[in-house]
């Protein structure tokens, strides 16, 4: 089929469509209705992006199963994927089922619930596919609305809060990007984003009010590019969005926000920032590894000392991200590599730490780790996953999270050692508090009397974690699935970045002294 | 031949005519004719705006080039007319409530058209001031058309002491400008200007053009008398004033700026831009603190405004096409927003305060739904339309050399999310209170909810209106 990518990214919205055209009512049946059609819709989003990945020639480093037509204002719609997008395009698509039955419980507006999920299933895909500026700029913006939405009307308590932070520090970063975009559009005549990664923007440094900008033109558009970016990612110290937006958020939107939308601004810095500006990118490596290690080091000890059980996993996301940015702004294979797997396997870690929490959140309607102790008597099967998957975060070897975090330390070894040596203390604060927090959760005895009917996962709940713990171990056991899908497409970029930046990396110390 | 130039005019005439006809009917009639009279002139307006759509074609010139019938003209024309026309059908039940449905409404409504309709049509310094009073004065009475009401009067009182001076400025600046190159009509400008430059004393006319311009614009800092018009005036006029006249103020704007000193774009570009920057400012800040509905869809407006001068200070083509793509968008959400607000009671009375709008989503999840649209596209979100029409004026400005106005106005945007985001709060997530009453009649609904459908689906092609834009500027460039 020749538009199977339009379909995959535009099928959740259709159901969305139908479900808003056509069911009708607050009864039982229609709120039964309005369940089994979003994961119907979900599951078969997930077979048709099966086909895609069937259709994938991994050897071919070029973008595929690309469709473009003509658009407003001199815009192209146009979509295609490559070794990189067509692993996130799979990762959303799969959780999102996983998304749907976790909020099988949903007892408030359940129809417009799961309108808001299926549109934000198609923006997020709609993002990875997008092979035009300005269209992934839309798709990247437009998420905002259906997740404003689910914090604001299916959060806790202090969801105002959260939902308007969320929207308005992520559109502030979104718009300088825009501004960006349209640079480029007028220094490239296109919007076209295979064209724009042959396009060399210039990168002559130049005055502006007495400050020298080292990396011209191309330094600007990468802060800018950067400001979105790394509030979406989020990296310390504009991180601040995400501990509100994830506590106040109900366990899907968690799921989504951690799992999917983090990932838009990793996979940002490698579709746009890295390809496009190079040259930036190396006089920024510095300035990216600091703010890494720090993010490493400073959100470990900050999720050692919460009391809010999702608080300290959005916490932990932050320190695993930055293990991302640190992976990518390495410029070499293994960084890079590591980086993209750490993003995958983050989303099936942290997607099944939120849904964990949320399994004792709806039994006890409570996140504070101090109402816990002792499940593991109680809830012997929870304790496993719990177990597992604090195991995995850690970086377990045999969980796909060693993978990454040793894939992306050992890439920042060859670029600065000092760097990875930094990044790997967070390793051992990661350890102390996953561990710490498993063990006020689930070990010592159960004495507390509010505990004592609590009830073992569900087998609903058990289905959630199956396909969870399958990528963890079989990403973990075989990294080559990832591995071998993304390899030529990172080559790819890593050979056309040291093109660009030849003769620069080794001018990069000497700059980085004055 | 006063054949030809009658013909070129005979869109104005037509309405003239009806006006008079309406006015006579609506005197000796023994009856309350306004609900009949209302009918007709909507009727009129859309008909005349179907045929200068259908027939218009090329440029025309008449009585001297006092008036030109060319393809900008005519789009704002077509834009005014229909937008004209579904304010009016909009109105009928409000005014019908507050009793207030007399012929005096429709007849002024239709007289503030031709007046409009002259403005943007005009070639002459005289026969544009000639339109801006036909369209003010009218305005004026209509502002206070609610007589009873202190606050009406007061919008009235107000509208038209600020709408005085800025004409004096206006008329101030036209002088300076006849003193200096002795010439009224815009071509005639452009030749002088030409031949010598602009002098000294032309230029400080412009100013004061601009200056009394903005005024009717109500771009900043000339726009103080905005909320409180808004805010005083019947709910029906607000929504006039929100749409039809800001598009005849905008392309009256573009045409003095273009035909006439077109020569001299860096003498009024910054100018341009410091309004839009302050306009942009200005609205998206003064509107955070506004409960009343009506003052912040005020505030609203001189924000959006400030972007459609963005477009203008471009000074290029791109520019006043995307200057007019903004004006159609905004006018197409403001008809949805006010659709919506004219309904906004409880128990028999107007509501304004936007805390009334608490859940709103549970009373009409259908209204709700839509407003919800129209207010992410107000705020400039994608994939809404509102978002295109940023980026076509951020567009325009950026490649005009004016970046840093371009970022100023994404940070702008940023701001007044905030207040669009706090409506959408309230119908959604806010505390339960007592809400408004359920009903809204069918025309309403119908309208609000193909202002939002347009707002979705507009960005699959903009319904052409990039295309139709486009010609306008040419010819109005070209």
């Amino acid at each position: 089929m020749d538009n199977l990518l339009s379909l995959v990214t535009f099928f959740p919205l259709l159901g969305a469509a139908v479900m808003l055209v056509f069911l009708r009512g607050e009864d039982e049946m229609a709120v039964r209705n309005a369940k089994w059609i979003a994961l119907g819709v979900t599951v078969a989003t997930f077979l048709a992006s099966l086909a895609i990945l069937a259709q994938f020639d991994p050897e071919n480093t070029d973008f595929q199963m690309v469709e473009a037509h003509k658009w407003i204002a001199g815009m192209t719609y146009k979509v295609g994927v490559d070794g990189i997008s067509v692993l996130f395009v799979m990762l959303t698509t799969l959780l999102m089922p996983i998304v749907i039955g976790a909020s099988w419980n949903v007892d408030k507006r359940v129809k417009e619930y799961m309108i808001a999920f299926l549109v934000l299933e198609s923006l997020m895909i709609g993002v990875f596919v997008s092979l035009d500026l300005m269209l992934f700029y839309v798709f990247f913006e437009a998420g905002l609305i259906p997740m404003f939405l689910i914090i604001g009307i299916w959060g806790g308590k202090d969801r105002v809060y959260a939902s308007f932070k969320f929207f308005l520090y992520t559109l502030f970063g979104s718009v300088l990007m825009l501004i960006a975009m349209i640079a480029m559009w007028y220094d490239a005549g296109t919007t076209d984003i295979p064209t724009l990664m042959d396009h060399t923007f210039s990168s002559d440094a130049f005055t502006i009010l007495g400050i020298t900008i080292v990396g011209g033109a191309q330094t600007l558009m990468f802060l800018a590019f950067f400001a979105s970016f790394a509030v979406k990612m989020p990296m310390w110290p504009v991180h601040t969005w995400l501990p509100d937006a994830h506590v106040q958020a109900p366990t899907a939107g968690s799921i989504i926000l951690a799992a999917i939308l983090l990932k838009m601004g990793g996979y940002g810095f490698l579709r746009f920032s890295l390809p496009m500006f190079p040259v930036a990118s190396v006089h920024m490596q510095d300035f990216v590894f600091a703010l890494s290690v720090i993010a490493i080091i400073y959100t470990s000890l900050v999720a050692l000392v919460q009391e809010d059980m999702k608080k300290l996993v959005a916490y932990s996301s932050i320190a695993h991200m930055g293990f991302v940015t640190m992976g990518i702004f390495t410029f070499n294979k293994q960084g890079l590599d590591g980086a993209i797997f750490q993003m995958i396997s983050h989303g099936f870690i942290s997607g099944a730490l939120f849904l964990g929490v949320g399994v004792i959140y709806d039994r006890m309607h409570t996140r504070e780790i101090s109402a816990y102790g002792g499940l593991a008597v109680r809830m012997p099967v929870y304790a496993l996953m719990f177990m597992f998957f604090t195991m995995a975060n850690v970086g377990l070897p045999g969980t796909s999270g060693f993978v990454g975090e040793f894939l992306t330390l050992a890439g920042a070894f060859q670029a600065n050692t000092w760097v990875a040596a930094g990044a790997t203390t967070g390793v051992i604060l990661s350890a102390a508090y996953a561990l710490w927090l498993y063990r006020r959760v689930a070990f010592g005895d159960l004495i507390k009397q509010s505990l004592q009917g609590i009830k073992d996962v569900s087998t609903r709940e058990r289905v959630l974690f199956v396909p969870l713990v399958a990528g963890t171990l079989v990403l973990g056991i075989y990294p080559g699935f990832v591995l071998d899908l993304i390899g030529p497409s990172v080559d790819a970029l890593v050979s056309n970045f040291n093109e660009a930046t030849a003769g620069l990396m080794d001018a990069a110390p000497a700059l980085a002294s004055h | 031949m006063i054949g030809n130039d009658v013909n070129v005019v005979l869109p104005e005439l037509v309405l003239v005519g009806a006006a008079m006809a309406v006015l006579m009917w609506g005197v000796f009639s023994k009856r309350e004719v306004g609900a009949q009279a209302l009918w007709a002139i909507s009727a009129l307006f859309i008909g005349v705006g179907a045929w200068i759509a259908l027939t218009g074609r090329g440029t025309d010139a008449a009585f001297n080039n006092m008036f030109i019938n060319d393809g900008f003209g005519r789009f704002a024309k077509i834009t005014m007319l229909w937008s004209g026309a579904a304010v009016l059908l909009l109105s009928k039940p409000y005014l019908e409530r507050a009793k207030l449905m007399k012929f005096e409404f429709p007849v002024l409504v239709a007289l503030a058209m031709v007046g409009m309709m002259m403005m943007v049509s005009a070639g002459n310094m005289i026969a544009l001031y000639m339109g801006l009073e036909l369209q003010s004065l009218a305005l004026y009475v209509i502002a206070a058309f609610n007589r009873d009401s202190l606050r009406s009067s007061e919008a009235g009182l107000k509208y038209f002491v600020l709408g005085a001076i800025s004409s004096g400025l206006l008329l101030y600046g036209m002088s300076l400008v006849y003193g200096y190159t002795g010439a009224l009509g815009f071509a005639e400008i452009t030749d002088v200007i030409a031949a010598e430059g602009l002098p000294l004393g032309a230029l400080f006319g412009l100013v004061f053009i601009v200056t009394g311009m903005a005024f009717k614009v109500s771009a900043a800092p000339f726009h103080m008398w905005t909320p409180d018009v808004y805010e005083g005036s019947p709910t029906p006029v607000t929504a006039l004033f929100a749409t039809a006249p800001k598009m005849a103020a905008a392309a009256m704007i573009t045409r003095i700026l273009f035909d006439a000193f077109g020569g001299v774009i860096s003498d009024w570009q910054q100018i341009l831009a410091l309004l839009a920057l302050l306009s942009m400012f200005v609205g998206a800040v003064a509107a955070i603190g506004q409960t009343n509905i009506k003052r912040l869809m005020a505030y609203s407006s001189i924000g959006h405004m400030g972007f459609a001068i963005m477009g203008l200070a471009a000074g290029s083509e791109a520019g006043v096409q995307n200057m007019l793509i903004y004006m159609v968008v905004y006018v197409t959400t403001n008809i949805g927003v006010f659709a919506f607000i004219l309904n906004m009671e409880k128990d028999g009375r107007a509501v304004t305060d936007i805390s009334a709008l608490s859940l709103y989503s549970r009373v009409a999840p259908g209204r709700a739904f839509a407003l919800l649209i129209l207010m992410f596209s107000l705020a400039g979100i994608p994939p809404l339309v509102g978002f295109f029409a940023k980026l076509y004026v951020l567009q325009a400005a950026f490649d005009a050399g004016l970046g840093w106005l371009a970022i100023a106005g994404v940070v702008a945007s940023v701001i007044s999310a905030f207040y669009y985001l706090r409506i959408i709060y309230l119908m959604y997530f806010g505390e339960a209170s007592e809400a408004l009453d359920g009903k809204i009649p069918m025309l309403h609904m119908g309208l609000l909810a193909a202002s939002a459908a347009a707002m979705v689906f507009g960005i699959i092609n903009m319904f052409g209106v990039e295309g139709y834009a486009l010609s306008a500027a040419r010819a109005l460039l070209g």
